[in-house]
């Protein structure tokens, strides 16, 4: 299954490494991975995303909770959490696309950060869902490059969804 | 103050007496500042594998943190399996490797090794320091982590520009480590729950692995077998925990384990796992291991616990302190003792049962000495003189715990988790530094020997009166039993018959050495053995085809026995 972790470390070197072992160690690939610090610069924040087994990926908590520099792992997959996504798309364009393009991203709430004659650069944030929904839309009209940051993710307050 | 002074007077305040090491051009500044320091006795290995070992070694046999000091680059890659051995079995260690000055790092500099990502996975934590100013909080972050909770090794890599610099010296107090809180005192609620447990069982089990020894528990459980009655085994890592002359115990489970303990398992319904676990080569086929007991597990790190069985209670804690918690639970809600003595009377029959139908045992030979005949011999020749035993790799890893009575912990010196061949010899002279006066025996293969087999010298130059006796069946002799069950007798790779003269070795070394080859001069060379006021050498000539049993095959489960 896809699970989704965020794991508060540490914010010094070795940290990204030892985490990222305990999944390479199994032959697990990481799907997508964030890190940046929080408001407390000496703590940052890992949004892990990866396709594992259950019991596996609850084997992998104990242990990065067991580590040294690991302040405390959350599994967003037993809770309820937002959950946002940023991705950059260029587009190759032309007379024929430009208009659908736009339409497309206006859609998705999403802008044009850099143009030139031959390309738009599109900036869309949401969740998973929405970013691959708009990258299998915009697929046909020819991407040159894709840039995804990868889950960023934090749980809601009021547990009700 | 220099970095180099940092160093040694931060080791000093840890307690430190001594250090095994090697010296190499990124830490020759440390070497420098040991030399004339009264406090820490410096111990010249010959090989860093062997350092580490001797390390862990002292470490095991006294509960205290064993030190390593190494060079950089090689001398760091050399201490990585002895690390791996130590980090497998939860054993305490702060290695110390040189490094390249911080300027030069990532650069392939001369003799650079990207050493604390190589030792990354196979320690507990490691630190670069990159910074004098560092230095003494690091080595008392180090000691603390390498120590709490479930005990492992650690390492602090030392550009040497960081040993070279300059600081004032202030050795902190208090460790803050934010990330870091073992859990020691067991949640009350589930303390509760597993005594009741516990005490309604009918047929109750108790196995204990590592833990015990390393939080020291044995008292603790020798009070709760004694007060309920209930019949007790250990793993290989346990030995040493519980009395081997008590009658509720039945020695070792697993694959080389005795007939009455595996089925005592596989008949329990209350299996309550004291800091072991579930290791593959004690549980035989997971599906059918103990199935139908219900499982508690005490231990300090929560990723062993529901790992690979499943743990009805599970119970996160230091052993020792746990223990005094479900005794106290006990001494409240428990009935006298002539109760369970009646209430698992039935039991403990079934088990001592098993006991006498199926005794560990082997066919003496007049005409050529049986392993399991050496052991057992040099067992009754140590009765009563608290040795300490070091093993290799291979059977005779496993006639040792099988023959030879251990009845104190922190007695039996093995390799358990990573089965390091050529574990035994380091590991025995580190106990031997500790404790010069007890008497320390490196039982060996000849195959394990062999590969540390250069600390040899270690013992000379420190005049240690440690013991060895090879057992000697010229063949790498665990591999050629599976290759005698397994493969057709089909023997690759594990004949050792070209091997060197083991007492022209030990001589050309300077110890004293014999050699035995008959069965009715057994049971003097051994006794010359140990009673040379020296270091001395046994050559044990053994029956080069004999096997370990009982034996449980690889995926089988716990009943379905080898038997001899
Ligand atoms: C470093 C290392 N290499 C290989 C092995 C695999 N292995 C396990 S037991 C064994 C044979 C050990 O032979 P010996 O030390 O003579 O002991 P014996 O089994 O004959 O008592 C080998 C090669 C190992 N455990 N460790
Ligand atoms: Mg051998």
């Amino acid at each position: 299954m896809r699970i989704r972790l965020s794991v508060l470390v540490n914010n010094e070197y070795g940290v990204l490494s030892r985490v990222a072992n305990l999944f390479a160690a199994r032959g697990y690939n990481i799907e997508s991975l964030n890190v940046a610090p929080t408001h407390d610069e000496g703590v940052s924040r890992m949004t892990i995303v990866v396709e594992g087994e259950k019991e596996i990926v609850e084997q992998i908590e104990k242990q990065l909770n067991r580590m040294v520099n690991c302040l405390k792992v959350i599994n967003l997959n037993d809770q309820p959490a937002v959950e946002r996504e940023l991705v950059l798309i260029k587009m190759h364009t032309n007379d024929t696309n430009r208009a659908e393009i736009l339409r497309i991203t206006d859609i998705f709430r999403g802008n044009i950060v850099d143009l030139s004659p031959e390309s738009y650069t599109i900036a869309i944030s949401g969740d998973s869902g929405k970013i691959n929904a708009v990258i299998s839309l915009l697929r046909s009209f020819g991407i040159k490059e894709i840039a995804r940051t990868g889950l960023a993710a934090l749980t809601r307050e009021l547990k009700t969804n | 103050m220099k970095g180099y002074n940092i160093i040694v007077e931060s080791l000093k305040k840890e307690g430190v007496d001594t250090i095994f090491g090697y010296p190499g051009g990124a830490i020759m500044a440390i070497d420098d500042a040991l030399m004339d320091e009264k406090e820490i006795h410096y111990i010249l290995a010959r090989h860093e594998q062997g350092a580490t070992h001797e390390a862990d070694g002292y470490a095991r046999a006294t509960g205290k943190v064993g030190v390593v000091l190494a060079t950089s680059g090689p001398g760091a890659t050399n201490t990585i399996t002895g690390i791996a051995t130590a980090y497998m079995d939860s054993v305490p260690l702060v290695v110390l490797t040189g490094q390249v000055p911080t300027t030069l790092i990532g650069n392939d500099a001369f003799q650079e090794a990207d050493t604390v990502g190589i030792s990354r996975p196979c320690t507990k934590h490691n630190f670069l320091v990159k910074d004098v100013t560092e230095l003494a909080r690091t080595i008392k972050e180090a000691f603390y982590i390498a120590k709490s909770g479930k005990p492992g090794p650690v390492l602090i890599d030392l550009p040497k520009d960081v040993i070279l610099g300059e600081s004032r010296f202030v050795y902190p107090k208090n460790v803050k480590l934010s990330g870091y809180n073992p859990t020691t005192k067991g949640n009350p609620h589930q303390i509760e729950k597993v005594t009741k447990a516990l005490l309604e069982s009918k047929k109750p089990l108790l196995y204990i692995g590592g833990g015990a020894i390393s939080s020291n528990a044995s008292g603790q459980i020798a009070q709760l077998a004694n007060r309920l009655q209930i019949p007790v085994f250990v793993t290989l890592m346990g030995q040493g925990a519980f009395d081997p002359e008590s009658e509720l115990f039945l020695g070792m489970a697993g694959m080389h384990g005795t007939y009455s303990s595996n089925m005592a398992i596989q008949n329990c319904d209350f299996l309550f796992s004291l800091g072991a676990r579930f290791d593959d080569r004690i549980t035989g086929k997971l599906d059918e291991f103990a199935a139908r007991a219900k499982i508690a597990h005490i231990d300090v790190d929560p990723v062993s616990i529901g790992k690979n069985v499943i743990t009805e209670y599970p119970i996160v804690g230091d052993l020792k302190n746990v223990l005094d918690q479900i005794l106290e639970v006990m001494e409240r809600i428990a009935e006298p003792v002539d109760f369970y003595k009646s209430k698992y009377k039935k039991w403990l029959e079934t088990v001592n049962r098993w006991k006498t139908e199926h005794r560990l045992d082997y066919k003496k030979n007049p005409d050529v000495i049986k392993p399991q005949q050496a052991i057992s011999c040099l067992s009754d020749i140590l009765a009563g003189k608290n040795p300490i035993i070091a093993v290799g790799v291979g059977q005779h890893q496993m006639w040792a715990p099988q023959y030879m009575k251990l009845s104190r912990p922190r007695s039996f010196l093995t390799s358990g988790g990573l089965g390091t061949m050529g574990y035994g010899l380091p590991a025995a002279i580190g106990a031997q530094t500790a404790y010069k006066d007890r008497i320390v025996v490196d039982i060996d293969g000849d195959g394990s020997f062999q590969m540390n087999i250069q600390e040899l010298a270690t013992i000379v130059q420190e005049k240690l009166k440690l013991k060895i006796m090879i057992i000697n069946n010229r063949y790498l002799g665990m591999v050629r039993q599976w290759q005698n069950l397994f493969f057709n007798n089909r023997y690759a790779h594990t004949d050792m018959t070209f091997q060197p003269d083991f007492v022209k070795v030990a001589d050309a070394y300077g110890i004293e050495a014999g050699r035995v080859s008959k069965p009715d001069e057994l049971n003097k060379a051994i006794r010359t053995m140990v009673e040379y006021d020296g270091a001395y050498l046994l050559d044990v000539i053994v029956d080069r085809l004999e096997n370990v049993y009982p034996m449980v095959p690889s995926g089988a489960p716990l009943d379905r026995m080898i038997l001899v």
